[in-house]
């Protein structure tokens, strides 16, 4: 059961304050519980952990395929690994570390790839991911999120200490729009219907399931009757639920902050396509381009997902 | 070493060399080269040095190899089969559908292996992986981390080697295969790598130099590096790829060896000596 913050347009905390603290605590629980960094502890702030547990903390310095690779090794001690760096250094980087020290050899690695998308502002283009999704989404038996804001993204760091292998999930490190109340309760894989609605259904992921939502409203006001779906898991993805609410629909559409290629649109495309659901279907994203500099809003604009790119992607579609 | 131990370790040596010829013209091709090259480094580890029980492989204060050139993994099957961790007649099955002894190791499958390698590079951050954890534990245990010369071209290594002299990681002892030979010729003409000892020294490694087949060196080389307590180790193997066998050893291209008729015979003759010193030294 979730519920909504009343207010949603107040942001919550700084979501890198939220690792930290949600692993310090993970910590406090169990000593087994260690984090990596790979030069990056003073942008995610996890170097705080050193206070409280100093032998928990690993600088691995600028290598990040070491880093990977010595998660993995420790693991294998019954360590629980959490290892942080920007989102496109956490995937593509060291992909093949992941996939084969990590996944492959059934060890255990949790990652927390920072400042995904359009989140990534002033670092721009190389910085940039809009295509880690499509990655570890590719690779098998990896578990991948798209955080929500901080209440969602302290149970998906929570949920992944519990779990053998490899474990992704991606958030900005500034703070983000509070979507969820304290008290929502998450199950890993499991869609969250965060409004209901008879006519348009939007599959969303990551902090912009707060436009998306604003988008819905502004449809609503005018008649159309519009659902949004939180798809947090994007793998394994809640097909049950696609198919129960996308059945009937006029017009599905997905609406993420990531490439349309192979990421939440792509995944949704597959179910509704193999399971012969009839319905308009429509995929808001990022085209094939690279990121760029400017601000976070800058780039929301320029990559056309604010609420005002899917209110109208939604009237065309229908 | 005592004469009896000596004996004993080359009478290994002897067998494993048999058991790669045979599983691999079994299957009809394989890594011969760097599987022969480290066939004396396996006996004084599994015969001597390793802290480790065929009967519970997975004791918890066991010592663990990673074995980063994964492509050897003939060798380490060998070895393993020969020391009673599972039965002789899966060496047969190499990289047949559904083996438990693929072309490089797994973790999940075979009873011994400790870590998947084969992406080469990736076994030198594991290892360092795993001495991290061994001493966080407060285990007295080992790490020893095999890695060939020609993977030494991996930037990872040396990510890795420099992890491993930070933390002073004397619990991981590095092994570099230098059989001085990679797939596409010798590693001088491949990319040079200049002196090994030099570099690790640089790195911040105590690195000692043994003879790839000489047993009772590699095995006071590990003593030696065993005592050191202020830094990581190293041991350079000097080492011949297809070590053991004349006519392997001088093979051109015996990366991976696929066995025509003449490779065939050689590799009968080289079996029927080796049976041959068995059956006089092993009375």
């Amino acid at each position: 059961m979730i519920k909504l913050v009343e207010d949603r347009t107040v942001n919550g905390k700084e979501l890198r304050k939220v690792f930290v603290d949600t692993v310090n605590d993970l910590m406090d629980e169990n000593k087994d519980v260690v984090i990596l960094e790979a030069d990056l502890g003073g942008a995610s702030g996890s170097t705080a952990t050193l206070k409280k547990h100093p032998d928990n903390f690993i600088q691995c310095g600028i290598s990040e395929a070491n880093m990977v690779g010595v998660a993995c090794g420790m693991s294998t001690l019954g360590y629980v690994p959490y290892i942080h760096t920007f989102a496109p250094f956490a995937t593509r980087r060291v992909y093949d570390q992941v996939y084969l020290s990590g996944a492959y050899a059934k060890n255990t690695i949790n990652i927390y790839g920072s400042d995904p998308g359009f989140t990534v502002g002033a670092n721009g283009g190389t910085h940039t991911s809009f295509e880690d999704i499509a990655l570890m989404r590719a690779m098998p038996e990896a578990i991948v999120c798209d955080a929500a804001d901080e209440t969602q993204f302290e149970f998906i760091l929570k949920e992944f200490s519990k779990l053998q292998g490899v474990h992704y999930v991606r958030a900005g490190r500034k703070a983000c729009r509070q979507l969820y109340d304290k008290s929502s309760q998450f199950e890993l894989g499991k869609g969250v219907v965060v409004k209901e609605g008879k006519d348009v259904l939007i599959v969303s992921c990551g902090q912009i399931v707060s436009d998306a939502l604003d988008a819905a409203e502004m449809l609503e006001a005018e008649g159309i009757s519009v659902e949004v779906i939180d798809m947090f898991t994007i793998k394994p993805l809640d097909k049950d639920l696609l198919v129960k609410e996308a059945t009937g629909k006029k017009a599905v559409l997905t609406f993420e902050n990531h490439s349309i290629i192979n990421g939440l649109g792509s995944a949704v495309s597959e179910v509704i396509a193999e399971e012969n659901i009839n319905t308009h279907f429509k995929r808001v994203g990022v085209t094939d381009r690279f990121g760029q500099v400017g601000s976070p809003s800058f780039l929301q604009k320029e990559f056309g997902l604010t609420t005002q790119d899917l209110y109208k992607a939604v009237k065309e579609t229908l | 070493m005592e004469a009896n131990k000596l004996k004993e370790l080359k009478l290994l040596c002897a067998n494993v060399r048999i058991d790669i010829l045979e599983m691999l013209m079994k299957f009809g091709q394989g890594h011969l080269g760097g599987s022969m090259s480290c066939v004396e480094l396996f006996a004084v580890l599994y015969g001597k040095q390793l802290n480790v029980d065929p009967k519970n492989p997975k004791k918890e204060d066991r010592d663990q190899v990673v074995l980063s050139k994964g492509h050897a993994g003939p060798v380490w099957y060998s070895t393993l089969a020969e020391k009673g961790f599972f039965p002789k007649d899966w060496l047969f099955t190499l990289n047949q559908g559904g083996t438990l002894l693929p072309s490089h190791p797994d973790r999940t499958k075979t009873p011994g292996v400790d870590m998947t390698t084969g992406s080469l590079g990736q076994g030198t951050s594991t290892a360092a992986g795993i001495a991290t954890a061994m001493k966080k534990r407060g285990l007295n245990s080992y790490t020893y981390l095999i890695v060939g010369d020609g993977e030494l071209n991996e930037g990872q290594c040396w990510e890795a080697f420099q992890y491993i002299a930070n933390y002073k990681l004397n619990n991981c002892i590095v092994i570099i295969d230098d059989n001085k030979r990679q797939l596409d010729g010798y590693t001088k003409d491949v990319i040079n790598p200049f002196s090994y000892q030099e570099k690790m020294k640089a790195f911040g490694f105590y690195t000692l130099t043994a003879k790839g087949d000489d047993l009772e060196a590699i095995d006071d080389t590990i003593n030696k590096l065993k005592e050191v307590k202020d830094s990581a180790v190293c041991m350079v193997l000097d080492s011949v790829k297809g070590q053991g066998v004349k006519f392997f050893e001088e093979l051109l291209s015996n990366h991976s060896v696929k066995f025509n008729e003449e490779y065939t015979n050689e590799a009968n003759k080289a079996i029927a000596q080796l049976k041959e010193y068995i059956a006089k030294e092993g009375e």
